[in-house]
């Protein structure tokens, strides 16, 4: 039996999977190009990648998607000029039109004074984010739990909406200085809302690994969440107590990922301008940026191919480090740490694996020991209106409660906000355990649940 | 493009058992180009191409893309998306069915004067440069930025039912911005637009008309006076947008609520649903009488981002009424989710961002018709009411009743002047509510047709471009000032 459906299951693989190209692949690819370079320099970023996706909406899926894609960038050096061009034809013809695109393009500027001569080759730390599951899971496979999930859902009489979606990336950087790096992972991620006539919930969560993601308690999750929110009642707007999950605190705490910056406070348009050094978080506040974390994706070297340091941005309140591309640290007179942006560029470097260190409590703690505030599942439609002070506004959404003497009482209607981040890790005075958190506005981090005193909610919408 | 490949995947589609299959290939070219502080930022060119298949199978949907253009990638994507469809059919609660829609064998090209990937970057970093250069002149600026993005698109449309649809858009864009930093406090002013300034279905001769360096200084010194001029205060007030933030006003409350896929629940888990129910359909009282959108993607009603001969389903380009006289009479549609409500046919809004990207309703260009008022009149005839420019942040909850915007910069009127600069000016409120409270709209000379180049929607997400015309007009009783209450 069991052979016989893994045979079945082979087969379906066959029939509907992507193809993923190999490290080799992209290998050969490169080295036709620098044969191909006469530039004094030239770097060239492989990006090979199989995705899909299952989507559903009604109890039905409704979208279902496949993808295969390679992306070809060649960044040339000439005479202190650098330019790049891009394709995803690798047929020698179109080999030649990139390079010559970027020549071309590198020659039509002036000289670019802080442009500093290409790495030559780097060590990178070991991390270990390919997962074959995920790289072989087939539509089959999530659909057959999307019907489940959909099934259940429709017996509740609720009606479910969101994705289930697996894929698989290769990354190839190399340059004529020498430099190889190169990077593989595989991402799953099932989102799910869960909706009742006039109350719904929400749950996501990713992974390297899809057996890793329990799409059927989170669906469990999205669907009480409805259910508890039923007949939700109106809540004048004003300052409050409010504990928010992992997915809401990161959403809000990770549009600060760019205020991290060196380019960032040069330009003057960082909230830590002048704020470096200085108390202006909470004592529990500890930040740091950190690709090797076990909750964190992604690459553990630069766009130049520098090895991603673990940086300390801040400590027990206080913002003490920022991030550097090379350029950027020659420019402070600093050393870099190997978060710069693809070269050329505007926006210098970022943090892209923020880490928030979590508390001790638990939700359910921090729901127990608050006599009147707001539990909020999830923000959305988040924008910067004031960039200095960093006040966000934005809405709750899938689940906001209200909860008085240590208990959910029940669901309430969305409210606006327009809140500092920088209060909001002024004053969030309980932490939870951090964990891998997604969501929809900011890009995962390692993040705790959080109680923040004096919330801003300004006003309230119809439902 | 290659017709042969095209009727390979569509015939193998079809002998894998898709009952429908149609599909884009697609050559995407750009080019950008930007300057921070007077050096060069980006500078490159990107070229993608790939074809994407649909299919019904087993009726449910099945999409799947490729970059391999030979005879087998395509035959396997085929067999792919087909296979997807199946899999999809495990959790089918009704067959996917489309309205009818006739085959067409066509070509079309959106006009244009100078192709911007043959004018030399020099120059066109030139002009950058100049821009960048006027702002830095004025004592104060502590950052500037500027920047141009060009597209060129050009696609294949095939689908069992015959249609052949050849089309090539060429779109550009381009704006400049000056910051200021002073006391704490950073302040801005953007032309022609915010967020990447105008796009539009056009090509060089467009970004040259804006004269980027002749609008540099003004602006330069208006993003200084900010950091000098009053608060914007807090209450209810008169206000009057001037177009290009009617324009992101129109597509927050209007264009996203009427997409018919988020009224039936398909965005529900991102982007939401929408008030707009269909039982509101010609019975809601949407707005003013005085105000009409429609959602138009010909080439009469303007080169937008929203312009195209054929949508991704190969319906032609229409011109629907979306608000008739404050009624709201129209959603839009695509070809499956138009049979869902009744409607004889698409109203042709169905793009894809690529090739590798699903095809999926998307606003045209949703437009806000001209009034009939001159602006210096508007003006006169206002005695006490905060006038807001220029998009500065945006956001509206995810049934799209709650809005909240905030500009760049306002000023106060007081008995039908211009009386003083108020900064970080912003308004909120309730879409229906805010759109009936509409009492006074400017004629054709004032009205313009604006680009949206980053609308994001779907799952995983596209961005596609939109188009929203639109002049100044008066508003009665706004919360003004939400954005920025302390208490």
């Amino acid at each position: 039996m069991k052979l016989r459906r893994h045979k079945s299951r082979r087969s379906n693989k066959e029939e509907a999977a992507t193809r993923l190209r190999s490290f080799g692949e992209l290998r050969r690819i490169a080295d036709r190009i620098l044969r191909l370079s006469d530039a004094d320099e030239t770097e060239i970023t492989i990006d090979a990648g199989a995705d899909a996706l299952t989507r559903f909406a009604n109890n039905t899926i409704h979208q279902h998607v496949a993808e295969e894609f390679l992306t070809i960038s060649v960044r040339t050096v000439l005479d202190g000029r650098t330019a790049r061009a891009t394709t995803n034809k690798t047929d020698e013809e179109s080999l030649r039109r990139v390079v010559a695109a970027s020549t071309r393009i590198a020659r039509s500027q002036p000289k670019s004074p802080g442009l500093l001569p290409m790495p030559g080759a780097q060590k990178y730390e070991k991390v270990k984010r390919w997962c074959e599951a995920t790289a072989t899971a087939t539509p089959r496979e999530r659909a057959s739990a999307v019907a489940r999930i959909c099934r259940r859902a429709a017996h509740e009489k609720q009606t479910a909406a969101g994705t289930y979606s697996s894929g698989a990336a290769r990354m190839l950087l190399t340059n004529s200085k020498g430099l190889i790096a190169t990077y593989e992972q595989t991402r799953a991620e099932f989102s799910i809302t869960v909706m009742e006539e006039k109350s719904s919930g929400w749950a996501k969560a990713s992974a390297a690994d899809i057996r890793t993601l329990d799409v059927d308690a989170l669906a469990a999750r999205a669907s009480q969440k409805a259910a508890a929110s039923r007949a939700p009642r109106e809540l004048a707007p004003g300052r409050y107590t409010a504990i928010l999950e992992p997915a809401a605190a990161l959403d809000m705490v990770g549009y600060l990922f760019y205020d991290f910056a060196g380019t960032a406070v040069q330009d003057r348009r960082s909230c830590f301008n002048d704020r470096l050094g200085k108390k202006v978080l909470g004592d529990n506040i500890t930040m740091w940026d950190d690709v090797t974390h076990e909750g964190q994706l992604g690459a553990p070297f630069d766009g130049e191919g520098m090895p991603r340091q673990k940086v300390l941005l801040v400590d027990r309140g206080v913002p003490r480090n920022l991030v550097y591309s090379r350029a950027t640290a020659k420019k402070m007179k600093t050393r870099p740490t190997g978060h710069g942006l693809s070269l050329p560029n505007e926006w210098g470097e970022a943090p892209l694996n923020l880490v928030l260190e979590g508390g001790k409590s638990s939700l359910d703690e921090m729901i127990s020991s608050t006599e009147r505030g707001i539990l909020v599942t999830r923000l959305w439609y988040i924008r910067e209106v004031d960039p200095y002070e960093k006040v966000m506004t934005g809405m709750t959404r899938d689940g906001t409660f209200l909860v008085e003497n240590g208990r959910i009482v029940g669901g309430i209607r969305n409210f606006r906000f327009n809140q500092s981040v920088l209060e909001l890790l002024a004053n969030a005075d309980a932490l939870g355990p951090a964990a891998r958190a997604s969501g929809e506005e900011a890009s995962d981090m390692v993040i705790p649940a959080m109680r923040v005193q004096n919330f801003h909610f300004t006003e309230v919408t119809k439902f | 493009m290659n017709q042969e490949l095209a009727n390979h995947a569509l015939n193998t589609a079809k002998l894998r058992g898709a009952t429908y299959a149609d599909l884009r290939v697609m050559d995407i070219r750009q080019r950008e180009l930007s300057t921070k502080n007077g050096e060069v930022g980006t500078c490159g060119e990107s070229e993608s191409f790939g074809i994407g298949i649909r299919v019904i199978a087993g009726g449910a949907w099945g999409f799947a893309s490729t970059d391999r253009l030979t005879k087998e990638g395509v035959q396997a994507c085929a067999a792919q998306a087909v296979a997807i469809a199946k899999a999809s059919a495990l959790a089918k609660t009704h067959a996917i069915e489309l309205v009818p829609e006739d085959a067409y064998v066509d070509a079309w090209q959106n006009p244009y004067i100078k192709e911007p990937f043959q004018i030399p970057m020099e120059r066109q970093l030139a002009l950058l440069k100049a821009a960048d250069d006027e702002m830095r002149k004025v004592k104060g600026i502590t950052l500037t930025e500027t920047g141009m993005v060009f597209r060129r698109i050009e696609q294949l449309f095939a689908s069992s039912a015959g249609s052949r649809i050849h089309q090539v858009k060429m779109q550009s864009g381009a704006g400049i911005v000056a910051y200021s930093f002073r006391n704490n406090e950073l302040q801005k002013r953007s032309y022609p637009a915010s967020f990447g300034g105008q796009h539009a279905l056009q090509g060089y001769e467009m970004v040259e008309a804006m004269d980027l360096a002749g609008n540099a200084r003004r602006g330069g010194r208006c993003a200084v006076a900010l950091h000098s001029a009053a608060q914007c205060p807090e209450g209810v007030r008169t206000i009057i947008l001037e177009s290009s933030q009617l324009g992101l006003q129109v597509h927050e409350s209007v264009g996203h609520p009427i997409e018919l896929d988020r009224v039936l629940g398909m965005e529900a888990n991102m982007a939401g649903t929408s008030f707009l129910t269909t039982d509101k359909l010609r019975k809601l009282r949407y707005a003013a009488d005085i105000v009409s959108v429609v959602a138009d993607a010909r080439l009469e009603h303007g080169p937008g981002l929203g312009t195209f001969g054929y949508d991704d389903e190969g319906v032609p380009g229409q011109c629907t009424n979306i608000i008739t006289s404050g009624l709201f009479t129209g959603y839009l549609t695509s070809r499956d989710t138009a049979a869902m409500i009744g409607e004889r046919r698409s109203g042709g809004t169905v793009r894809g961002e690529s090739w590798n990207r699903l095809p999926m309703i998307r606003m045209t260009n949703i437009s806000l018709l001209p009034g009939t008022w001159k602006y210096e009149d508007l003006l006169a005839d206002t005695d006490d009411a905060i006038l807001m420019e220029t998009n500065r942040s945006w956001s509206i909850d995810d049934k799209r009743y709650h809005f909240q915007f905030s500009t760049e910069i306002g000023w106060e009127i007081r008995g039908g002047q211009k009386v003083r600069m108020l900064k970080n000016p912003s308004y909120s409120g309730i879409t229906t509510e805010f759109w009936n409270s509409c009492d006074a709209i400017c004629s054709r000379d004032y009205w313009t047709l604006w680009g949206t180049p980053n609308c994001g929607k779907g799952q995983p997400m596209q961005t596609m471009g939109t188009g929203h015309g639109a002049s100044p007009s008066r508003f009665r009783n706004v919360k003004v000032g939400m954005a920025f209450k302390k208490d």
